[in-house]
């Protein structure tokens, strides 16, 4: 479903080029949930903008269900974002001040679904990742921090997208929090949903089935753990 | 992006920041309802003065004895004035030009005005009957001038409601009491109908006596300070004109036009002028408040380029989830139109009411017209859209990657 072929980015400045990426392959079938794991600087970010879509390899091909990623133009990125990919970010970037419902139907703003219709996805969506009904009127700056996650993941199911690409979703949680939001990921995954983790903690990429390592730009191990 | 969407995403952007919101739509209220208030003042005014010139008569062409002096001819000719016209040129005029349907010679100047103790000083204008038609003037109790009166000369005069009042009083009846012009007794027949006095000469302050009367009692020669003819109709104003003037020509012997000792206006060169003296003071109270609607445009492109900067994570969640730049443009976009569009049905309200008010308190005419409203509501719509571009433009160029980054 997923296939990087010898990616490389590299990042122009004025007088200096970085290598971010050095010729990275792998590949990630449907359904599975995948950690990539690396420190600071190593290059996860980079890649996770890659199979995001939000950005575009120097070299090298990734297709996404069998579509070449790297020939498209900035509007057709952001149709195969709508439809394919769904996002969790480390700070949640929920819309202060509007309700959960609303902030969790948000990316069905950008399609033709109905209202109403887009309502029920949301609720349904809520529903898996575990919230409560009562918190769905609240707005989204009242909720704890675990909520909010789940709210934030709520949302990136909501385009029922092949795949959920979460960055560092933890990072802002405590122990005890973070491990109920990956579960969630984890529950998600036993439903049959790509989940694509990207973290520095060794203690996050535990929960995921396949663990690969990235340092310098480059992957250093493939592991499968479960 | 389904439009209701975006009027709801827009409606909902904005109520966040209501205070901010309304702040900035100020601008535009302010702006729009002085355009509106400012242009109905003016309009208003162009009105009552082109009704008032319009009052004095239809289908009229004045005739002045000496050198154009404008629209206020009428009374810089008096004494000193060039004695150029007389009851010849009137005569000749009435059996000669055949579009001219009635014509009233007029011999007017100011004389101080006694009745017992009041006193006046007022325009007396001796004239003939046809005046009351050419010049229409109604009366509104007692009669105007007639035939036999000019013939004998009598001693007879017809107030104008000011003078009436000024003379009389309210309550008290003129009709055959006595008052004296220059120290020489007349008997009052009649007042004429108020025509709304106002504008450049007060069509009320007047008293109407035989043209004879004066000539023989007050002036005490022939010649008269103007002329009013009655032209057959609209169509025949130009060439009646000209043909006024060569028959003038001919009988003052002059060749050139030049060089005529008498001036022909017609009417509707008066409501020219006048019309463009309002038109030009129009335009200039519009563009003053047309400046506050730029500060207020200004006002909210400030306002926008705020917001896109503080919404930048915003921003770049929605590209992550799929908007498109365009949709982001769009949307940044409608909330400015929406902004400018509110203040504009607020602007066009108050300014309304103040409108109504000046025209009201203040009693000055005005009148709001279907077009400064129109024109008005295009003009915010479109501060809206072109203040809300740039930062519109600003919004749909960010990456989102930094956009998502952004603190």
């Amino acid at each position: 479903m997923i296939e990087c072929q010898n990616i490389t980015k590299v990042y122009k400045n004025k007088a200096t080029e970085l290598e971010v990426l050095k010729g990275v392959s792998f590949k990630i079938a449907d359904g599975e949930f995948v950690a990539i794991m690396g420190p600071s600087g190593s290059g996860k970010s980079t890649l996770m903008h890659l199979l995001g879509a939000l950005d575009t390899a120097t070299s090298g091909s990734y297709f996404l269900d069998g579509e070449e990623i790297a020939a498209l133009s900035d509007d057709e990125l952001a149709e195969v974002r709508k439809k394919k990919i769904g996002f969790v970010f480390q700070s949640f970037n929920l819309l202060p001040r509007a309700t959960v419902l609303r902030n969790v139907s948000l990316p069905l703003v950008y399609t033709e679904v109905s209202k109403n219709q887009r309502e029920q996805t949301a609720r349904q969506a809520l529903k898996l990742v575990g919230l409560e009904e009562s918190h769905f009127h609240h707005l989204s700056n009242q909720l704890s921090g675990g909520q909010m996650q789940r709210v934030a993941i709520a949302r990136a199911l909501v385009n029922n997208p092949r795949m959920i690409l979460a960055d560092e979703p933890t990072g802002n949680l405590d122990t005890k929090t973070g491990e109920v939001v990956l579960h969630t990921f984890a529950e998600l995954s036993r439903q049959g949903r790509t989940i694509i983790l990207i973290t520095h903690e060794a203690e996050v990429a535990r929960h995921a089935q396949r663990i690969i390592h990235i340092r310098d730009g480059q992957i250093t191990l493939d592991e499968r753990i479960k | 992006m389904r439009t209701r969407d975006l009027i709801e995403e827009t409606y909902f952007a904005l109520s966040i920041n209501k205070v901010r919101s309304v702040l900035t739509i100020l601008g535009i209220v302010i702006g729009i309802a002085s355009v509106i208030a400012l242009i109905a003042i003016g309009q208003g005014a162009q009105n009552s003065i082109e009704s008032n010139i319009e009052s004095i008569g239809s289908n009229l062409i004045l005739i002045m004895p000496g050198f154009p002096r404008g629209v206020g001819t009428q009374v810089s000719t008096g004494r000193g004035g060039a004695q150029t016209l007389t009851q010849a040129d009137a005569e000749a005029i009435e059996q000669q030009a055949s579009l001219i349907k009635a014509v009233a010679p007029e011999n007017s100047q100011r004389y101080q005005i006694t009745y017992r103790g009041s006193n006046t000083n007022t325009q007396v204008v001796g004239t003939i009957p046809a005046y009351s038609t050419v010049r229409n003037v109604q009366v509104q109790t007692g009669s105007f001038i007639t035939e036999a009166q000019v013939r004998s000369a009598a001693k007879v005069a017809v107030l104008g409601p000011t003078t009436k009042e000024d003379l009389f009083g309210t309550d008290t009846s003129p009709l055959g009491q006595t008052i004296k012009i220059n120290r020489i007794e007349f008997k009052v027949i009649g007042v004429t109908q108020s025509k709304g006095g106002s504008g450049f000469s007060n069509q009320d302050d007047m008293i109407f006596v035989p043209l004879t009367t004066v000539q023989r009692f007050l002036a005490g020669d022939n010649h008269l300070t103007s002329i009013s003819l009655e032209v057959k109709d609209q169509q025949s104003m130009a060439v009646a004109q000209e043909q006024v003037t060569g028959l003038l020509l001919q009988r003052h012997n002059i060749s050139n036009v030049l060089e005529a000792d008498f001036n022909v206006l017609n009417q509707s060169d008066i409501v020219a002028t006048a019309s463009s003296v309002t038109n030009t003071f129009t335009i200039l109270l519009a563009s003053i408040a047309g400046i506050s609607l730029l500060v207020g445009g200004i006002g909210i492109m400030n306002m926008m380029l705020t917001t896109v900067t503080e919404r930048t994570r915003e921003i770049g969640l929605r590209k992550a989830i799929g908007g498109k730049g365009r949709e982001i443009s769009l949307q940044f976009l409608a909330e400015s139109i929406m902004l400018t569009f509110l203040g504009g049905i607020f602007g066009i309200i108050i300014g309304w009411i103040l409108a109504l008010g000046v025209g009201k308190f203040a009693s000055i005419a005005t009148k709001i017209s279907l077009l400064s409203i129109v024109l008005a509501f295009c003009v915010s719509a479109a501060i809206g859209v072109i203040f809300g571009y740039y930062p519109a433009r600003r919004a749909a160029k960010l990456n989102p990657i930094e956009a998502l980054r952004y603190e």
